[in-house]
């Protein structure tokens, strides 16, 4: 079975997801701070999180972006290979964050280069990861990623004999180390396994599940709830001023490892967790 | 002080000596932004012997890259940016007189060091929060370094601009306590 998708099909859809994932804020997340809202000690804490709900609010109604770092535009693919693409699909999703980005008034954070670069002025390229799957559609996820979380994120390669309690660990101390900078409450990613670029894949993947949505390894997905509650013992709180709520959720991803290798990834989201997410 | 109090730029060293960590403060008046590259610029004319494009003696600095302005809007979402970038900066604009600085995130210990010296603030605002912050600035205009863009220096009329006093010019530190207080 082929199907052809166009270059315009793909553009406008891209550049619909950028506008919307900077503009509308998950309702799990939402969900999220209302529940964690309750259980907040510190005063501070909870007029942090209304200040949340209420920035969510306004940006919904004005459709305006619910922060003003629109971030990096990662682009999940997941291309089905009965599909054929007129033209090239790389340049289409480029011109879709450039449309989105230009008319959604969305902050454009991007250089050309990392060190002699200046702004492109567009927000693009985009980071794009594909996969190919059955079928003859493409899933298209797009994920702002903001720079403040992106820098408290960290790749480590471990020793097997550190196991899942050094794991753990890690994981834990990265984020005590991230302080208030990736904006607590923050949605945590960890990568297991693969090889030191895939990790650091894999964590960020982990940032596309809804808040409460486990890992369907009943094994991670008692690590993940761990994880979670020694987090939120660790005091930081909203913005990192103090408090019980000091990330939403913890997401594992793993893959097969070398005999020798065990790395692990931490990739960290701040509170404005975007990810939209279409199928053509 | 007590809780929402209001401050207005330029700030004297008695003002500064009035505010404490944890006290809720709104501000009102004119604020200046800069972020990275803006601050490497000052620093470097500092360092020349130059003099600057704006005056910082007695200011706020917020570091804020906005996005674009909505039409009929003054500015798009502008919440703040993650302070420590601007850590190997701060003291000497601090020692030229700048008097608060709005971020999010702790900053270093010569920062705080050169808050105490110098009689300074740091204070927090609610990371993310860039539709709800956007609303308590009515105008926001380019004062230098429009080649910049997001990141050039603009001066921004605020109106109740909440904040949270994160560090004070004694020493205080609001993250130190916060995580002290609340840690299992």
């Amino acid at each position: 079975m082929r199907r052809d998708i166009s270059h315009e099909k793909i553009k406008d859809t891209v550049a619909r997801l950028c506008i919307d994932a900077n503009y509308f804020l998950g309702n799990d997340m939402i969900q999220a701070f209302k529940s964690y809202i309750e259980n907040e000690e510190s005063d501070t804490g909870r007029d942090i999180l209304k200040q949340l709900l209420r920035n969510a609010e306004i940006a919904e109604k004005e459709q305006v972006p619910l922060c003003q770092d629109c971030g990096f535009a990662v682009v999940f693919l997941e291309i089905g290979t009965g599909v054929c693409f007129e033209g090239n699909i790389i340049e289409a999703i480029n011109d879709g964050v450039r449309k989105g980005y230009t008319e959604g008034y969305l902050r454009k954070s991007i250089l050309s280069d990392p060190v002699k670069g200046k702004n492109t002025n567009d927000n693009t390229p985009a980071i794009i990861h594909t996969t190919f799957v059955p079928g003859d559609k493409i899933k298209i996820t797009v994920a702002p990623k903001g720079g403040g979380s992106e820098n408290m994120s960290e790749v480590k390669m471990m020793k097997p004999a550190d196991g899942i309690e050094g794991v753990k660990d890690f994981v834990v101390d990265r984020v005590l180390r991230s302080s208030s900078n990736p904006c607590p409450p923050t949605v945590v990613g960890v990568g297991i396994g693969g090889t030191f670029e895939y990790v650091a894949f894999l964590a960020k993947k982990a940032l596309l599940r809804n808040i409460g949505e486990r890992n369907t390894d009943p094994f991670y997905a008692d690590i993940e709830r761990e994880l979670l509650q020694r987090i939120n013992n660790l005091g930081i709180g909203p913005m990192g001023l103090g408090g019980r709520t000091t990330s939403l959720d913890v997401f594992i991803e793993t893959h097969p490892r070398h005999i020798a290798s065990f790395p692990v990834a931490v990739n960290i989201n701040c509170h404005v967790a975007r990810h939209k997410t279409a199928i053509i | 002080m007590s809780e929402s109090a209001i401050i207005t730029p330029p700030l004297s060293d008695d003002d500064i000596m009035k505010l404490k960590i944890g006290d809720r403060v709104l501000i009102t008046g004119k604020i200046l932004t800069g972020r990275d590259s803006a601050h490497k610029r000052l620093f470097d004319l500092i360092k020349e012997g130059k003099s600057l494009p704006v005056d910082v003696k007695g200011q706020i600095i917020y570091y804020v890259g906005p996005a674009p302005a909505k039409p009929g809007y003054v500015i798009g979402s502008a919440g703040p940016t993650t302070s420590y970038r601007m850590d190997p900066y701060a003291p000497l604009l601090m020692e030229h007189g700048l008097k608060g600085m709005i971020g999010k995130g702790v900053r270093s210990q010569p920062v705080r060091d050169a808050m105490k010296q110098f009689k300074a603030v740091y204070l927090a605002a609610t990371g993310g929060a860039g539709a709800l912050i956007a609303k308590n600035i009515k105008s926001a205009r380019i004062v230098a370094y429009e080649d910049l863009g997001p990141e050039a220096i603009r001066e921004l009329e605020v109106e109740n601009f909440p904040v949270i006093v994160a560090n004070d010019a004694y020493g205080g530190d609001l993250y130190q306590e916060g995580i002290k207080q609340y840690r299992r």
